[in-house]
């Protein structure tokens, strides 16, 4: 019996060290998910860069459309008055 | 879309770039501009995977077991750096087997030094001296190409490479400080892997046809002819210092450029080893072959047991 | 005590030079190229942990030997690896089942290993064994893989752990060595790993659909030095460079 079936295509994501989030670190091929999990761990933490992985198989992931982003991010741009310096404070008010 | 329109977009997306813009996989791209991305970083891709042949070839051989885990992790190293590069290129559309597929049918390319064989222990010195020196002088200014997947691999590439050219001058060193037998064997190794890694950096400006396309989408950020200058006028001095003679009698130095002159490259060998007439074309395509179909029944087996274990899973959720 | 102390060091060492030699071999070679770099890591963490005890033995030996000499300097009768880790990269089937059934042993022998009264050997033990866990895991995740994948696969992981079944046993074999340096609880004893070891190697094997060899009869040599064929071409590369150019510096 052969497959013609290859590889899936996986996300890896990893935490460099407890207090950070995982960080998406690149991509590999494994066959399942344990296996992407192991391959993660040998292609992308042999110098140490990890203390936990996370995996996804890249079709899991629904991504933006870039064509959106006019109604998707632009909208946010001119919403000052969520920021801080949006409001204006007496000189002597030093730390607010 | 209306042929005002991709002209239209095209412009804009030059601009993008030339504004230091990253471009990233699901943004629109001229295809022109995909499929040289497509191009450029599955030949890097291939390249380092074909490069770990000429290398891997020591391995058991190494001279000390300090020097084996340093080949080993640099081999390694290389087939790392492969597959960030496939996963790069990937996002552009095309999968890894597709890329295989045009490597083994001889469709795409990979460089040419490859295709020299490593006939000594000094040969693997000269290859991380030489060879990733040549290579990091490529690959730097990758780093900040507009292609946003292809500069982030590249950078965990440069930073990891870091190690190999050092290896490489380090096992020249002590060669060149060792017995005559040994100097001589580092000498050899020089004088055969200089001009193809001279050449390793590409046809001269006049005859290199990508160069200025290339620039402008900062896949290249200076002229194979800069870089080889570049090259020559960092590693000569590397030489002199450890004894070893560059192997070109036209070499000296040329006050008023503040650079090297140096001898005639044989063109005609490097065409003839880029049409696959190298020394060691066929047998770096046979094993690449041989390595994939060979593992074929073990990735199949993986897939059909990966899809056991998925199936018995739901069956267990039922 | 001193010879049997490095006498038995070499026993160990041994097995991870020759296995990690062995898997090396593959760089470049595997599958796929993430099986590529997984195999590498493990041939890098065998040689790392080689180095260590080398570097012992020769602390012990105290002749002016280095970890190279005694690495790459011995005939072929005074290597004493057992001989399942000498067998040849015959296919990807061989590679995965020679590594798993050393490693369900490896895990236990340096389990016990981390309890020896040598503190060098203990710390040893204790950095190695976590590599070990994580090769012991991928070799038996490749067992399940290939075991109950397709019917090729199958068929070639069962005989592959046919054919290597028949080096199992000597791992149970007691050295002179070995039998000093347990009585000075420094050694481990592992006549006593053996039941524990069938009954993990068992396990896996039933969960991968692989039938559990019968054959009774048993290889055994790499101990006293006595070799299969293949372990003097391994050797040939393993020393050429030392060999053909004596006493020098690399």
């Amino acid at each position: 019996m052969t497959t013609t079936k290859n590889w899936p295509l996986w996300e890896v994501f990893v935490r460099s060290k407890n207090g950070l989030e995982h960080r998406h670190f690149g991509s590999l091929h494994a066959a399942d998910a344990d296996m992407a999990l192991e391959n993660a761990r040998d292609v992308y933490t042999r110098r140490n860069e990890g203390v936990s992985i996370w995996v996804v198989e890249s079709k899991n992931i629904t991504a933006s459309n870039p064509e959106h982003n006019g109604e998707m991010f632009e909208p946010a741009k001119d919403k000052v008055y969520r920021h801080p310096t949006f409001y204006e404070l007496p000189d002597e008010v030093k730390y607010m | 879309m209306s042929e005002e329109q991709i002209r239209n977009l095209e412009k804009q997306f030059e601009e993008r770039i030339a504004r230091d813009e990253k471009i990233e996989p699901k943004d629109w791209m001229p295809e022109k501009y995909r499929q040289t991305h497509i191009r450029q970083m599955s030949q890097h891709a291939h390249s380092e995977v074909v490069g770990m042949l000429p290398e891997g070839n020591w391995i058991t051989r190494a001279p000390s077991l300090r020097r084996k885990v340093a080949l080993l992790a640099k081999v390694q190293d290389e087939a790392g750096h492969g597959l960030y590069l496939y996963s790069a290129t990937e996002t552009l559309g095309i999968s890894r087997e597709e890329m295989y597929e045009q490597l083994h049918t001889g469709k795409a390319k990979y460089s040419s030094i490859f295709n020299y064989p490593t006939i000594t222990w000094a040969d693997i010195g000269a290859i991380g001296w030489l060879v990733d020196g040549a290579a990091i002088i490529n690959q730097v200014p990758l780093c900040s190409t507009s292609f946003g997947p292809y500069a982030r691999a590249m950078v965990r590439v440069c930073k990891e490479e870091s190690f190999h050219q050092r290896q490489g001058y380090e096992i020249m060193i002590k060669l060149s400080s060792g017995t005559p037998e040994q100097k001589e064997m580092a000498q050899d190794a020089l004088n055969r892997w200089w001009w193809p890694s001279l050449m390793m950096l590409g046809p001269t400006d006049a005859e290199s046809v990508h160069t200025e396309q290339s620039m402008k989408w900062k896949l290249k950020r200076k002229s194979n002819d800069e870089l080889r200058q570049q090259f020559i006028d960092q590693t000569v001095p590397q030489a002199d210092l450890i004894g070893l003679t560059i192997p070109d009698p036209d070499l000296k130095w040329n006050e008023e450029r503040g650079s090297y002159d140096f001898g005639e490259i044989d063109w005609d060998e490097f065409w003839q080893v880029v049409k696959g007439h190298g020394p060691m074309n066929k047998e770096r395509m046979k094993a690449r072959v041989g390595a994939w179909e060979r593992g074929e029944w073990v990735r199949d087996a993986a897939m059909a047991h990966a899809e056991k274990k998925a199936e018995r899973k739901e069956k267990e959720a039922v | 005590m001193k010879k049997s102390l490095y006498n038995y060091i070499l026993g160990i060492a041994d097995n991870s030079l020759i296995l990690g030699q062995r898997i090396g071999e593959l760089c470049g070679h595997g599958p796929s190229l993430e099986t590529d770099i997984a195999c590498t890591n493990i041939s890098l963490d065998l040689l790392g942990q080689v180095r260590s005890y080398y570097q012992y033995a020769a602390k012990i030996a105290g002749d002016g030997r280095t970890e190279d000499d005694i690495a790459m300097l011995r005939k072929e009768r005074e290597y004493v690896n057992v001989l399942l880790v000498e067998q040849p990269n015959t296919d990807f089937a061989y590679t995965m089942a020679r590594h798993f059934l050393f490693d369900e042993y490896h895990l236990l022998f340096l389990t016990e290993l981390k309890k020896s009264k040598d503190m060098t050997l203990a710390a040893i033990a204790t950095k190695c064994i976590k590599e070990v866990r994580y090769h012991q895991r991928f070799s038996s995740d490749w067992i399940r893989r290939l075991g109950d994948g397709t019917e090729e696969s199958q068929n070639r992981m069962q005989a592959a752990i046919d054919d290597l079944w028949t080096y199992t046993d000597e791992l149970f074999h007691q050295t002179d060595a070995d039998k000093a340096m347990v009585s000075e609880g420094i050694g481990v004893d592992v006549t006593k790993l053996k039941n524990a070891y069938y009954e993990k190697v068992n396990t896996v094997l039933e969960e991968s659909t692989l039938t559990i060899p019968e054959s009774k009869y048993f290889q055994k040599g790499g101990k006293m030095g006595i070799h299969t064929e293949h372990m003097g071409f391994l050797l040939a590369e393993l020393q050429y460079m030392q060999r053909t150019y004596p006493n020098m510096e690399w």
